[in-house]
């Protein structure tokens, strides 16, 4: 008998892979910015079923909004509508490469534990210890919120220091362009 | 659960190649940008399917729980999307900056141009 869970699982797993295509068809810039919004959402229900409620949120806020808003005024600085066609390459030598991608991965795929095996490798290590120990340790029934702030939490300062080069770099790349813009 | 094998995998290893695909066939700059973040969302999905356990619940522990969904790919995966959004938003920043030095942000003109 199939849980229901996996049955929606598979549905939203299939509604991204349509999503997906429809983003590689298309030429209109507008409808493939919109259409990848579709596909943020649609990640963040598959986490939601898939137990990681903390990432489906964090996916819907970042993934789904800021990405999108981001991608719009890229698309409303740069004025273009839709992919120059004449220029479009052929599209061989790119199937052949993903192809070859995607054997490789499907080599590596076939030794990968059955789908939600409790008795999967990366079920058995220090997962356990975080879900028995984080209580009495951290005292945060979230045991990702411990994870996340207290036995990772230099990984997290790492993130920071990333998320506030990026801004920087931003700031650097954009400041003074509304000057330089009237030129062209 | 018995049968269904690693579907989950197989699908991410499809959205990775359309990922792929996109980033090497688009023209458009941000057309690219799309296709990585395609790319980069495969990988996540391959995580959190990971973290998957049978009959589990999200790992927010509560006395009517006994079984949960492995925290830790939870977690570098939430690090992974916010970091991941700042380096779009660092790639869509440089894409800007192209416009205004080349005038367009389609591959093949950029290069017409650079080449002139």
């Amino acid at each position: 008998m199939i849980a229901i869970e996996f049955l929606v699982n598979f549905t939203l797993l299939g509604f991204l892979l349509a999503t997906a295509l429809v983003i590689s068809r298309t030429n209109r810039l507008f409808q493939s910015v919109m259409l990848f919004g579709i596909y943020s959402l649609l990640t963040a229900a598959l986490f939601v079923v898939l137990d990681a409620v903390d990432v489906a949120f964090t996916e819907a806020a970042v993934g789904t909004c800021i990405s999108t808003i981001l991608m719009l005024s890229a698309l409303s600085l740069t004025g273009s509508r839709r992919e120059v066609a004449m220029h479009r390459k052929s599209p061989a030598l790119a199937l052949g490469v993903s192809i070859a991608l995607g054997a490789a991965l499907a080599v590596g795929i076939m030794d990968m534990p059955e789908f939600a095996d409790p008795n999967a490798p990366a079920n058995l290590h220090v997962a356990p210890y975080y879900l028995t120990e984080s209580v009495s340790e951290i005292d945060i029934p979230n045991v990702v919120t411990s994870v996340l702030a207290s036995y990772r939490g230099y990984d997290t300062l790492g993130e920071v220091v990333v998320i506030f080069t990026a801004g920087i770099g931003v700031i650097a790349l954009l400041a003074g362009r509304t000057g330089k813009r009237d030129e062209d | 659960m018995e049968g269904l094998g690693i579907v989950n995998y197989w699908i991410v290893v499809a959205l990775m190649m359309t990922g792929l695909y996109v980033v090497m066939t688009a023209n458009n700059f941000v057309k690219k940008i799309i296709g990585l973040n395609i790319f980069q969302s495969s990988v996540f999905i391959l995580y959190i399917s990971i973290a998957k356990v049978s009959g589990g619940t999200a790992p927010i522990l509560t006395s009517e729980a006994e079984i949960y969904s492995n925290p830790l790919p939870h977690v570098l995966i939430l690090t992974a999307i916010v970091v991941g959004v700042a380096t779009t938003a660092l790639g869509l920043a440089l894409i800007v900056r192209i416009r205004s030095a080349f005038g367009t942000v389609d591959d093949h003109e950029v290069q017409d141009v650079a080449r002139d």
